[in-house]
């Protein structure tokens, strides 16, 4: 190993730090980063190809799998936007169960993001115990919606699913015990001095920053951006809610550690009123099959930032074009400029305080050919011929795979 | 002729280290998953583990230097093992002494730190040459508190002898207070030696996936975690010998349970502090040994210079 | 100057609690009423309309003809996604849901099986290995 003193490492794609794959190259001097170049597309399975040979009742469903964590929160802004191409008004109470689910799933998620915060930096005791305590919202969900990821609670024109009267005690009774264990987290955050020597000064991103490189979610909210799609631009029944954004100033890692839990606080705040004000009606609308020609752009405050969708209808049964970008795809840009100069250690921590979720990231948007220096699309024939050929080369025949759309 | 030999490979030997190694570490284990309100592994996993990474492959990387590779986890395993031999468990003498082997002892406990040094060199691997230079660069940071602080008991023993020592402090009950200073400086830095939390940051599973281990697989890892779990018994049996010295006069079988239970309490403090904190970065930890740590044994050797001048006309 | 440690009371408070984990399989509790799991089929209601295979995203429902408006339904449990779209879509409520989830096998033909009303255990054709 030739010792130029610059030491180049390879975090990823597989590496214990990370939960998905995607590559960090880190050149280090000593202990210190002195570049990151940034790699993603490892987790890319052509699910917005595949969603145009479905249906959208069909759709719905691939949709939400592609996270586990933000699931309800694809499949509500896909529903969404079919929903404004086919000029469908969903009923207020179908608003609020989707409403409720969705502040559920946050809980679920930053509970999930505290442990794992805890992990990367050596604190498997705060692992251990939120994610206890995360089983408590994940038997919430399971008792309203029937399992406890990938909840299926949307349909096109409502939710499938009511809440019973007899449910919401017990919700409510797993909220207030979810809020006690948060306070004591909040607590522990403010007190436990070497979890605030490692958050602390970390992964800085100015407020500038934040804005020039499109940092969405708690990411931004950090670094004092005020930008929070719930309030920007209200969507189901976040108009008739009463909430604050939550911000803080310091730019750091600790700083998206406070807006999170806080913004957990507020969660539970938003569940009590939206149980105490579920207003009474149907669940769903009756919805066309065929969704008349049309596209239409819809936007989800995610656990993680802004979700958007957009929908391109052609009048038949099948949808013409999707597109998601994900909030994370918004965030890993600013990664690279958060590691600069800051230590090996601290890489982990700064990787996972923008919550990645590279499930949800990688879409592919267009190929750049390098050798003949153009663009090209390639078309979904070609591209399924050539997997084949290659897979032929190496021995293995793909060729009576079963297909059945 | 044939008690020595009992000694060395029985007890309390090689067998025996063996055995109560995998019990210390099932202990350590138990009591860090139920602090974490978990269940923990059953009795016989440490025993378990072992003998199935014994069952696996050697895989060794084709750039690594082939002897260094397969000699560290044996020059490991018998340093610590020897180190056992100087120390009094229970009783006032170890099983052999001499003039001089509280320094032999600390040195032995250091041999195993440069194995890992050299076996993670040596595995050429981006990982574990990160994580080897990262076990020297922490050794330099605890081993200065630690030696100052078990040779500032030795100090006011006027002796260098672990079992001088242990007979010294028996003579004279109540002196083993003027050292509770570095018995609390002691049992920090002692986790910095066993490398864990808040001090596992040669091994830090999400930074540099394995540290020096990361190549190693097979009897090689089962030699290395064996002397991982014996180093543990081994720095917990000398505080217990140095700081701990009460009841030395039972006789034998009471005097065994007496040095167990010992053991199990400094365990109980290794578990309890290693669940307690996040890991610290190396910078951190570099700054809290030599800004708080290091003047605080120096404190010590001090206090205890003065009370031997003082108590001792 | 803060002390470090701040949650050592909470972890010698743990050490006096049961541990958090669930004993399964000796204890099967965990699972709510309501949880979607296998499905089931009343052949009595069922008129042929495939409404289900349409809408299946995975194409896990088969509809077949046994007789004269008689109908069986194959279902793939390892193509099976467990959300209950082919139950809201029958005309007839001829399928529903049961909270039954432990349907591993060892042998992948042996996911394939014929749907029945009620509790699986008696009366499968190919049999799921209980």
């Amino acid at each position: 190993m030739h010792n130029t003193g610059d030491v180049k490492v390879p975090i990823g794609p597989q590496h214990p730090a990370l939960k998905e794959p995607e590559s960090f190259l880190l050149t280090l001097r000593g202990e210190k980063i002195t570049a990151a170049s940034v790699k993603i597309g490892y987790n890319h399975r052509g699910i917005e190809k595949a969603c145009e040979g479905r249906t959208y009742i069909q759709d719905l469903y691939l949709i939400e799998r592609i996270c586990g964590i933000c699931s309800h929160s694809h499949s509500t802004a896909f529903a969404q936007a079919v929903e404004e191409i086919a000029g469908i008004e969903i009923p207020a109470r179908a608003k609020y169960i989707r409403t409720i689910v969705a502040e559920l799933e946050r809980v679920h998620s930053h509970l999930l993001w505290l442990g794992v915060a805890g992990h990367e930096i050596g604190f498997d005791t705060l692992l251990m115990y939120t994610w206890r305590d995360r089983e408590v919202v994940m038997d919430i969900l399971a008792q309203l919606t029937g399992n406890r990821v990938n909840y299926g609670m949307n349909t096109i024109g409502g939710v499938r699913r009511d809440i019973k009267a007899e449910q919401i005690p017990q919700v409510l009774k797993g909220v207030d015990t979810l809020e006690e264990r948060t306070k004591y987290y909040i607590k522990i955050a403010g007190e436990e001095p070497t979890l605030i020597n490692r958050l602390s000064k970390v992964g800085m991103l100015s407020y500038e920053d934040a804005i020039r490189m499109g940092a969405v979610g708690p990411t931004a909210r950090a670094s004092g951006v005020q930008r929070d799609v719930r309030k920007d631009d209200p969507y189901a029944a976040y108009a008739d809610i009463d909430f604050k954004v939550i911000t803080h100033n310091t730019c750091d890692v600790y700083g998206r550690t406070i807006v999170r839990v806080l913004e957990l606080m507020e969660s539970f705040k938003i569940i009590r009123q939206l149980l105490a004000k579920l207003p009474e009606g149907s669940i769903s609308v009756r919805a066309p099959r065929k969704i008349p020609a049309g596209e239409a752009v819809s936007r989800y405050e995610a656990p993680r930032g802004e979700d958007l969708h957009y929908v391109r209808a052609n009048g038949t049964d099948k949808p013409d074009r999707v597109k998601v970008r994900a909030p994370t795809l918004a965030n890993v840009q600013a990664v690279a400029l958060m590691l600069e100069d800051r230590y090996l250690a601290d890489m982990p921590i700064v990787v996972a305080a923008i919550d990645p979720c590279f499930s949800c990231t990688d879409r592919l948007v267009s190929i750049n050919d390098a050798d003949h220096n153009s663009k090209n699309t390639f078309e979904w024939e070609k591209i399924h011929r050539d997997s084949i050929e290659w897979y032929k080369k190496r021995g293995i025949d793909f060729a009576k795979l079963n297909k059945t759309f | 002729m044939l008690m020595p030999i009992f000694n060395i490979l029985i007890f309390p030997g090689l067998l025996f280290l063996f055995f109560f190694s995998m019990l210390a570490e099932y202990y350590d284990r138990k009591l860090g998953a139920r602090l974490q309100n978990r269940v923990g592994p059953p009795w016989f996993q440490p025993l378990a583990d072992f003998i199935k990474l014994l069952g696996k492959e050697d895989i060794i990387p084709e750039e690594a230097d082939n002897r260094v590779f397969k000699l560290m986890p044996v020059f490991a395993l018998t340093s610590v093992s020897c180190a056992f031999f100087y120390i009094p468990l229970w009783g006032k003498n170890a099983l052999y002494s001499f003039n001089g082997d509280v320094v032999v002892v600390l040195y032995l406990l250091t041999v195993p730190i440069l194995t890992y040094f050299l076996g993670g060199w040596y595995s050429r691997s981006v990982f574990s040459m990160i994580g080897a230079v990262r076990s020297l660069t922490q050794l330099f940071a605890y081993e200065v508190p630690l030696f100052m602080t078990i040779l500032a008991a030795a100090l006011l023993a006027d002796t260098w002898s672990l079992s001088k020592m242990a007979a010294f402090y028996s003579a004279h009950p109540g002196y083993w207070v003027f050292n509770i200073l570095g018995f609390v400086i002691a049992q920090i830095t002692l986790l910095g030696k066993l490398e864990k939390v808040p001090f596992d940051i040669p091994e830090a599973e999400t930074e540099i996936v394995a540290g020096s281990f990361t190549e190693y697989s097979g009897r090689l890892l089962a030699l290395f975690r064996l002397s991982i779990n014996i180093e543990m018994v081994v720095g917990t049996s000398l505080l217990a010998a140095v700081f701990m010295p009460w009841w030395l006069d039972a006789g034998p079988i009471a005097g065994f349970i007496i040095y167990v239970l010992k053991v199990a309490a400094l365990i109980s403090l290794v578990s309890l502090l290693r669940s307690l904190f996040a890991r610290l970065r190396l910078d951190q930890m570099i700054n809290l040994c030599w800004r708080v740590f290091a003047p605080l044994a120096f404190l010590q050797v001090i206090i205890n210079l003065i009370l031997k001048g003082a108590l001792f006309k | 100057m803060i002390w470090p440690g701040a949650m050592i009371r909470q972890l010698l408070s743990s050490l006096t609690k049961k541990p958090a984990t669930v004993n399964y399989p000796a204890d099967k509790s965990g699972m709510p009423k309501g949880f979607r799991g296998k499905l089931k089929f009343d052949a009595s209601k069922c008129i042929g309309c495939k409404m289900c295979m349409k809408d299946c995203p995975t194409g896990a429902i088969v509809i077949r003809q046994v007789g004269e408006k008689k109908f069986e339904a194959d279902l793939d449990l390892g193509k099976c996604i467990y959300c209950g779209q082919c139950v809201d879509s029958c005309l007839k409520k001829a399928l529903g849901l049961t909270s039954e989830f432990e349907l591993a096998q060892l042998d992948p033909k042996k996911l394939k099986i014929t749907l029945t009303d009620g509790p699986s255990i008696a009366g499968n054709k190919e049999g799921s290995g209980e």
